[in-house]
């Protein structure tokens, strides 16, 4: 089985700050927004060198889309930084009509998604992000896994014509994936080959995916772990070809399980190949104030929850 | 007549609660929270009338909101220190199965609590509402609520503020805490509002200046004199001139304490310039 190592840990929004740095550099359409949260986004370096193309808008998000869409007529390529809360529940109607529905060229990046926010609680931890943004028409969600995942997506997006949500987080996590492997949007990274069950994971899920296929393979357990970076649009292909044979399927995230991947997944499963699935997520609730790695265990979001349902969705096949 | 030796002892023993909760778990608000003790401690003890316990309704007594929920340390010490519940309380602060949340909520029922507040500018409405329910209720007391000046920048603010003199909502006292900062810097710096006065005057509002907004004197004069403004047409808004940070000299007139907590080291040094009166929890 390959496995996966790491000798650094970092967190994803210093990832999105970098990707964004190096767009800066590369990219002169490229500008930036941000609504009083510069250093939580690690947005300092693209404003150090490009002070001409960001906009502070203070503490007004439902501005700050609006603009947003406004700069895109004129041909810039704007990228909006707040937390995820901010950045969808919030300002919904004006991603909605001005964005969206309009099909303006629009990323929206979003930090601190999900428990892992830790302390500040629930009024900031949203668990309904991805939920809201792909439901919306021709809105492309992306949830990286690593530092590096993040840089790259961040670059890619850029490329990409049209609205982009992109989720990210605030905790240090292990990085895993190569600095200079290519983002491309909607395919789907096989990290293991597995042959007992498909485990497709997203964010900082991925991780945990990974440590739970090792602890499975020395249970005798063969795991697949699929990295689902892009939730929309999903690599159907990617999760019917494992499911083919692996027959049962486990998705992992840190959202409510109503609307979140593993919702998209069962959709194309019932669709396609009806296959055993479990859903690692949390449990239509409000998140709470806590460290990220408490919270990440009360609420069964990691590799020993992952580990639980792979065993239970066995005895489903 | 208000015992001004005994509310400033409160207000020192607030600061220090302050900077234990957010040391301990190394996060939380001290900067608006330091800034708004003061406040805090003459509402809660002096200037509302309340009844005892705790009611969701609070029918038949004033009513707070605080719309900037990050500044939640000084507001759980002060209801902690009224009455509302065990100020041993104060030690689970941002852990995990707390009623103290990182921001108020309502959702683990901790009394003194209405509404959830952490996501800015949606406090007035509330208020808002919750003053029209008592003219409805012929109830006669008043409401009041605290905003962030940087919260300001939230358009919801400008809807509610709109609405509330043209909907006459004269039982309401809000609350500006202008300490002129807010994350990224100042509010000149982030987003410059020129003068908010002339705004919530331009949009039909009394509004009071209180300068002193850190002397618990002149707190109590110039919320008493909101009070007696009340009930004439208009909504009060009082824009309190506060330092961010007051009372731990190294925390003042700096956003860089908005949203971190001290260190051992600067803890110990904050505390022993606000030693102990009540007694720590
Ligand atoms: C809707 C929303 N956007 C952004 C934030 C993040 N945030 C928390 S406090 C704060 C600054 C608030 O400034 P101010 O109201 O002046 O409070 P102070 O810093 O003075 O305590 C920001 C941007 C938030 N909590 N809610
Ligand atoms: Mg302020």
């Amino acid at each position: 089985m390959k496995t996966y190592t790491y000798t650094e840990k970092k967190d994803t929004r210093s990832g999105f700050g970098a990707g964004l740095a190096e767009l800066g550099r590369t990219n002169p359409n490229v500008v930036a927004l941000c609504a009083d949260l510069i250093g939580s986004l690690k947005m300092d370096k693209f404003i150090e060198e490009n002070p001409e193309r960001f906009f502070q808008i203070g503490i007004a998000e439902a501005n700050m889309m609006g603009i947003a869409a406004g700069l895109t007529i004129g041909g810039k390529i704007p990228f909006t930084g707040t937390f995820a809360n901010f950045s969808t529940g919030r300002v919904y109607d004006q991603i909605r009509q001005s964005i969206a529905y309009s099909g303006k060229n629009v990323k929206i990046c979003a930090s601190h998604a999900g428990l892992t926010l830790g302390e500040d609680g629930a009024t900031h931890q949203i668990l309904e992000d991805i939920g809201l943004m792909k439901m919306l028409p021709g809105m492309v969600v992306i949830n990286p896994c690593d530092y590096n995942q993040t840089k790259a997506a961040t670059m890619a997006i850029a490329e990409y014509d049209g609205p982009v949500y992109l989720r990210f987080g605030r905790p240090s996590v292990p990085i895993f994936t190569p600095a200079d492997q290519k983002f491309e949007i909607g395919k789907a990274i096989k990290l293991t080959e597995g042959s007992d069950v498909t485990i497709v994971a997203t964010g900082h899920l991925v991780w945990e995916a990974l440590e739970a296929s090792k602890a499975l393979h020395e249970a005798g357990i063969s795991a697949e772990v699929i990295n689902i970076h892009t939730i929309k649009p999903l690599d159907e292909k990617a999760i019917l070809d494992s499911v083919a044979k692996t027959r049962c399927i486990v998705t992992a995230e840190e959202h409510n399980h109503l609307g979140g991947l593993g919702e998209s997944v069962a959709r194309v499963l019932a669709q396609h190949n009806p296959t055993p699935q479990e859903f690692i997520a949390t449990n239509d609730t409000f998140g709470e104030s806590g460290t990220p790695a408490q919270l990440m265990d009360k609420y069964g979001l990691n590799s020993d929850a992952i580990q639980n349902a792979v065993k239970k969705i066995l005895k489903r096949k | 007549m208000p015992n001004i030796k005994e509310l400033t002892d409160l207000t020192t023993q607030v600061r220090r609660d302050i900077l234990r909760m957010v040391h301990k778990v190394n996060s939380g608000h001290p900067g608006g929270s330091l800034g708004c003790a003061e406040f805090f401690v003459s509402l809660y003890q002096e200037l509302m009338e309340t009844k005892d316990g705790f009611d969701m309704d609070g029918i038949g007594e004033d009513l707070f909101f605080l719309s900037n929920g990050h500044i939640s340390p000084v507001y759980y010490s002060v209801l902690a220190r009224s009455g509302y519940f065990p100020v041993e309380e104060l030690n689970t602060f941002r852990l995990i199965d707390s009623r103290l949340q990182g921001h108020p909520t309502t959702h683990e029922g901790l009394p003194g609590i209405r509404i959830a507040s952490g996501s800015l500018g949606q406090g007035m409405s509330v208020a808002l509402g919750a003053a029209q329910a008592k003219k409805l209720n012929n109830d006669n007391h008043l409401v009041y609520s605290l905003h962030g000046d940087g919260e300001l920048q939230e358009g919801q603010n400008w809807e509610a503020i709109m609405y509330a003199s043209a909907k006459k909502v004269d039982n309401l006292i809000s609350t500006i805490d202008l300490n002129q900062q807010q994350i990224d810097g100042s509010t000149d710096d982030v987003l410059p509002m020129g003068s908010i006065k002339a705004k919530f005057e331009a949009f039909g509002w009394t509004v009071l200046d209180i300068e002193k907004g850190n002397d618990i004197e002149a707190i109590l004069e110039g919320m008493k004199e909101a009070k007696s403004l009340t009930g004439q047409g208009k909504p009060i808004c009082v824009l309190l001139h506060t330092v961010m940070g007051n009372g731990v000299d190294f925390m003042m007139h700096t956003h860089a304490w908005h949203g971190k907590a001290p260190n051992d080291e600067q803890l110990k040094e904050g505390l022993s310039q606000n030693p102990e009166t009540l007694g720590d929890y």
